[in-house]
């Protein structure tokens, strides 16, 4: 049971929000190499940087602050109604009379599938940006080989490592805050869809403030 | 048997249950009864280890429920169904897999052995047939028989049922009330129910309480209802006018039109 339940989630996590993470990603990619392209111009900054740019800032940052951000609203508020709707109509206590764990079965497999489902995500958003940001330069000044350049230029693969951590850390933070707001629901429909609020927007503020601790312990 | 033993509960200053003693015979269908508000519910709640009483003791036979740890509690769990008063059907699974969910997360039955309690169970609440549906595509009164069938699924000793007939037309709560007599008797369940239907009342009361501001103003059995000289009771019972001219007419008192 455990086990059906974490693929129906991963799937619902996973495929259910591609759509949003991919056409999020391809403008924040296109956003950054047109606002670089701007900044560059004039400059005596090697005109190949945009690729790199472009690169890491979406590697380290964009792709996965973003998406997790995305995810925190599209995710966890999905999770806190679906919880909470559930301890409204009667499921949870049901449940707890049959003598199921419900944290652990309506909690874990949601966290498991976040923990698997959201670094997939970003893996997908980060080349996804690097191909809106290349779209978007070479329709403006840059050749591709520019572009391609900067991109192979000053790789450092820990910031992979890097975009991993966070994405696992950010996956955990906006799932458990969205099965706690969900879980502990009084009231009525009102009271639902403040928790679902909640659940967004301390998860935003939670992934935000372990972006910036992340980022100081990592590359600090 | 269950046994309530000095119940209390409170919610901040609000005292809804002030000392509830009362045995719930084995073997026989109980009724909670009361008017709204007067703490049924909560009790039921209490009774089920939903709930933990602010004061009092819940004895399964000889085992205290509030004294029973995570293990033995669950143990005793899979000894209880109940029926919710809103069906707490699982909206997103088939009828078959509301029914077969509690087999599926404590036994280690094969696909066919569930298949056929499942079916087993459908026709014990006269719903052969209606596997594959889902709850929203059958009547509030299927989902109370589905409901019924998921709580014995695991073959119970204890069925508690809350306002089992909230929501349903008259022949459709009587077929309920009749449904839940005939498992209690064929099964041998010690059966627990919470209504304010005065048909289940009459009907099929076999150990009765009545609630009153959280405290137990009247036990009996349902031949003792209409003698009793409980003004409390007497008040609950004949509360719609209707029934208190029936009542007056029986007793050669009036002579007024129904």
């Amino acid at each position: 049971m455990y086990y059906k339940e974490t693929i129906r989630q991963m799937y619902d996590i996973g495929i259910g929000s591609l759509m949003i993470i991919f056409v999020v990603s391809l403008f924040i990619g296109a956003v950054t190499a047109v606002q670089f392209t701007y900044q560059l111009e004039g400059t005596l900054i090697p005109r190949y940087y945009i690729g790199y740019i472009v690169r890491d800032m979406a590697i380290i940052e964009l792709a996965v602050t973003f998406s997790s951000i995305i995810l925190a609203g599209k995710v966890g508020s999905n999770i806190a109604s679906e919880i909470g709707g559930m301890r409204q109509k009667e499921h949870i206590d049901a449940m707890e009379i049959m003598g199921v764990n419900t944290a652990s079965y309506l909690v874990l497999p949601k966290i498991i599938a976040a923990l698997f489902m959201i670094p997939i995500l970003v893996s997908v958003a980060a080349v996804v940006s690097i191909g809106g940001g290349y779209v978007a330069a070479t329709s403006g000044t840059y050749s591709s080989e520019e572009f391609i350049e900067g991109l192979r230029s000053f790789f450092i693969p820990w910031n992979v490592c890097i975009m991993y951590i966070k994405a696992v850390v950010f996956a955990y933070i906006l799932t458990s805050i969205a099965c706690y707001q969900g879980y502990f629901v009084t009231g009525g429909n009102i009271e639902l869809g403040q928790a679902s609020t909640r659940a967004v927007v301390y998860g935003i503020i939670c992934i935000l403030i372990a972006d910036y601790i992340i980022a100081v312990l990592l590359t600090g | 048997m269950i046994r309530a033993e000095g119940i209390h509960k409170s919610f901040d200053e609000n005292h809804v249950l002030k000392g509830i003693d009362f045995t719930f015979e084995a073997s026989k269908t109980n009724l909670i009864i009361g008017k709204s508000g007067a703490g049924k519910t909560v009790l039921l709640k209490i009774l089920v280890g939903l709930m933990n009483p602010s004061q009092g003791h819940v004895w399964y036979d000889d085992q205290d429920l509030c004294d029973l740890n995570k293990n033995e509690l669950i143990k005793l769990r899979m000894q209880v169904g109940m029926l919710f008063q809103g069906n707490a059907l699982f909206d997103s699974m088939t009828v078959e897999e509301n029914i077969r969910f509690p087999m599926d997360m404590f036994t280690k039955m094969t696909e066919g052995e569930k298949k056929k309690r499942v079916d087993y169970c459908l026709e014990q609440v006269s719903m052969e047939g209606i596997n594959n549906k889902f709850p929203s595509e059958i009547s509030g009164g299927m989902q109370k028989r589905v409901g019924i069938a998921r709580a014995i699924v695991l073959k119970p000793k204890y069925l508690f049922a809350d306002e089992p007939n909230s929501g349903l037309d008259p022949k459709t709560a009587i077929t309920i009330d009749a449904l839940l007599t005939d498992i209690t008797n064929a099964n041998n369940i010690t059966t627990i129910i919470n209504t304010h239907d005065m048909n289940s009342v009459m009907e099929i009361g076999e150990n009765i309480c009545l609630l009153h501001f959280g405290k137990l103003a009247w036990q009996g059995t349902k031949d003792e209802v209409l003698d009793s000289p409980n003004e409390i009771l007497q008040d609950f019972i004949f509360a719609s006018p209707f029934l208190q001219k029936l009542k007056a007419r029986a007793m050669g008192n009036s002579s007024t039109p129904l």
